[in-house]
């Protein structure tokens, strides 16, 4: 080549391509959504990426646990911050954590609990991200004392539309504060999240489970265990007649002794399950094994926190099971004196459809969420898959209706299937939300393909 | 490898971020040196939370021929003790965009060779003096044969490699090794929008066998290991087929 060539001067070296095409799945597995991909393993790239080709809508993602559509974003244009995972600082006198959003409980469990710290609310699954905790203002078995994590959120930097970054307090910008926490995604992407983190005597809780007969039984339980710091129920969801919502409590609170370390290897379902694997005998006979395994009478058991909070992360891929079809999930919060018929009914319509489910989570929730789109609020809340069957349209329309007239809601985090109007009667905050997401995102350069379905545009 | 230093070239990337906390979670103090420094600060920041070690963001531009000895000899002065390296700034331009402006192949060039070049050079009298030290430089399976749709990189890469090669001939009777890694592609920003690529590692896997070879010595080594068969393979097709290939 005969060109002349000037010198290399210092400066930025090419940049590698930022997007990508990828069909990307939520965890429970429904029909991939095409759409381009950028994955920034710093901030600067993440602010590269907030330019998405075409002007494309666009949605930050963590780990992708979100059931339903809210980490999708069909057509559009989908932010990964899984790389974006450094821990920024920690003081231990305040407990005080500022991490970048792709943090995950895991993340957090093992770095802080051997120093006596955890976080103070925790969802199901220790693979969720802190910015996807946040999205979603996730709760744990403690939420009817210590709420969601939308509490213990001191601040968050939140990088706009526009392309500044705001650090966002609840005396700062409340609306844009309480617009963030369970905001689904939808003002910004999280670039820094100050969590408080809380102090705990051990690395283990004292567990106390115990056989249920059925849903009075149940929910006295939670009445008398209402100031145990954990307390969650576990119910064959296919149980009927006089059985209806029997099941297993737990209840605990942190072990002053802790267990020796000893770090479990994960299992891994290697392949999806035939779709007539999991049927109404399969299913009806597990719920029955698990029901007997507990103890009539309450025993005391030290438990790992890990192996308490997250009882699922131990076989990784459990989605698999379901097959390719993949399933769904229903998680409702009734408030308490609406709840306890709405639950029944619940409870009939769906060991009546014969819809196979593993077991259901029943818990009091105690707290109201902080933000304008959070789902916790005293009441009962029920969780249990649903495995895709072709009526599943139908059925989840009746269980909408069921929420709706208690007056409850269903949780965005699980959902696919709530309608528009659906979505404006549980959730009340919402022309509050729209309200701040026109203000700091008029050209409404964030959508998922949940919002785009609820009529949030 | 305890209570030494490891300094990290370009350590806003992906593979050299595992690697550190690799070395993070073996005691091992930290100079991470780059060009991005808010990112530095915050790797540096993560480290010292998550292992406890020391971790110090340095302000370094691979490309800046000049600043090299200077940048050696500040580095040697923070770490008077054992000072290891590990050399993974680089960069991948597009084939055809390189073709198209030279000045983008003539600038990867200076990040890839001469930089680290002008670097290692200086570093070679530290080393020697103290008879102690490992050099670990990220080359490329995309160095063992030129290709047709990256062979910019390639002879970047395979300049490296025979760099290294003398350059640890150089450092070998003081006690210094030097470890060429011939890495396969990895999951990272890097490759992230190239179409699919076959036995791709995720960077803390590859950070870990890095690490693991490294603790043996010296001399080239491919990662992940399937890259060796595969490579003799490709290097050793006669050229009327190696030509037909599009890859």
């Amino acid at each position: 080549m005969s060109v002349a060539v000037e010198p290399p001067k210092p400066g930025p070296a090419p940049r590698p391509e930022l997007w990508k095409p990828l069909a990307l799945q939520s965890w429970g597995r429904m029909a991939a959504a095409p759409c381009l991909a950028a994955r920034p393993e710093r901030l600067r790239e993440l602010q590269a990426a907030l330019a998405a080709p075409g002007g494309r809508a666009l949605l930050p993602r963590g780990a992708g646990r979100s059931y339903g559509d809210a980490c999708l974003n069909p057509g559009g244009a989908v932010v990964l911050t899984e790389r974006l995972n450094r821990l920024l600082a920690f003081d231990p006198a305040s407990g005080l954590l500022l991490a970048e959003p792709g943090v995950t409980f895991a993340d957090l469990l093992r770095i802080f609990l051997p120093r006596g710290f955890l976080a103070p609310a925790s969802p199901g699954t220790a693979f969720v991200t802190l910015g996807g905790a946040v999205a979603h203002d996730v709760h744990g078995k403690n939420q009817h004392l210590a709420g969601s994590i939308g509490e213990h959120i001191a601040w968050f930097d939140l990088l706009l539309a526009d392309g500044s970054t705001s650090r966002v307090t609840p005396e700062s910008d409340p609306a844009l504060f309480r617009a963030t926490i369970g905001g689904l995604g939808l003002t910004g992407i999280l670039t820094a999240i100050c969590l408080r983190l809380e102090p705990v005597p051990s690395n283990a809780l004292l567990v106390r489970r115990q056989r249920v007969p059925d849903l009075d039984a149940f929910l006295a339980g939670f009445e008398a265990n209402a100031a145990a710091p954990y307390a969650v129920g576990w119910i064959d969801a296919l149980a009927q007649g006089a059985e209806l919502g029997r099941g297993v409590l737990e209840v605990a609170g942190p072990s002053p002794e802790g267990l020796p370390d000893r770090p479990a290897k994960p299992r891994r379902l290697p392949f999806d399950l035939p779709g007539f694997a999991l049927n109404r005998l399969s299913i009806a006979a597990f719920n029955e094994l698990y029901w007997r395994r507990a103890p009539a009478l309450a025993g005391e058991e030290r438990v790992a926190y890990e192996r308490f909070l997250y009882p699922l992360d131990a076989i990784l891929d459990w989605n698999r099971l379901y097959g390719r079809g993949g399933f769904h999930q229903f998680q409702c919060v009734l408030p308490f004196r609406e709840g306890e018929p709405a639950l029944r009914r619940l409870l009939e319509t769906i060991a009546a459809g014969g819809n196979a489910s593993f077991l259901a989570v029943l818990k009091a929730m105690g707290r109201e969420g902080v933000g304008m789109l959070s789902f916790a609020r005293p009441g009962y809340s029920l969780a249990l898959d649903i495995p895709a069957r072709p009526g599943s349209a139908a059925l989840f329309a009746a269980l909408e209706r069921i929420t709706v007239e208690a007056g409850g809601r269903v949780y965005l985090a699980k959902d696919a299937w709530l309608s528009p109007q659906g979505f404006a009667a549980m959730y009340p905050e919402a022309p509050e939300f729209q309200a701040v997401r026109a203000r700091v995102d008029p050209d409404g350069a964030f959508s998922s393909g949940l919002s785009r379905r609820l009529g949030l545009g | 490898m305890a209570a030494e230093t490891w300094l990290i070239l370009g350590a806003s990337s992906a593979i050299a971020r595992a690697f550190a906390q690799e070395a993070a979670s073996h005691g091992a103090a930290l100079l991470l040196a780059g060009r991005d420094m808010p990112d530095l600060e915050a790797l540096a920041a993560d480290l010292r939370l998550r292992h406890g070690v020391a971790a110090t963001p340095l302000a370094w531009d691979a490309a800046e021929l000049a600043a090299q000895p200077g940048f050696a000899a500040a580095c040697a002065e923070r770490a008077p003790g054992v000072l290891n390296l590990f050399l993974a700034a680089g960069a991948m331009p597009d084939q055809a965009a390189a073709e198209a402006d030279p000045r983008l192949a003539a600038a990867m060039w200076a990040v890839n060779v001469t930089g680290p070049a002008a670097l290692l050079g200086a570093f070679a009298p530290i080393l020697a003096a103290r008879k102690a030290g490992r050099v670990v430089a990220l080359g490329s399976v995309a160095g063992d044969r030129g290709r047709k749709r990256n062979h910019l990189y390639g002879a970047s890469k395979a300049a490296l490699a025979t760099f290294l090669q003398g350059y640890a001939a150089r450092l070998a009777g003081e006690g210094v090794e030097v470890l060429c890694v011939k890495a396969g592609p990895a999951d990272t920003a890097m490759t992230w929008a190239l179409p699919k690529l076959p036995f791709m590692a995720q960077p803390a896997a590859m950070a870990r066998a890095i690490w693991r070879r490294a603790a043996k010595g010296g001399g080239e080594a491919y990662v992940p290991p399937i890259w060796w068969p595969v490579m003799t393979i490709i290097r050793l097709l006669p050229r009327r087929i190696f030509n037909r290939l599009d890859f």
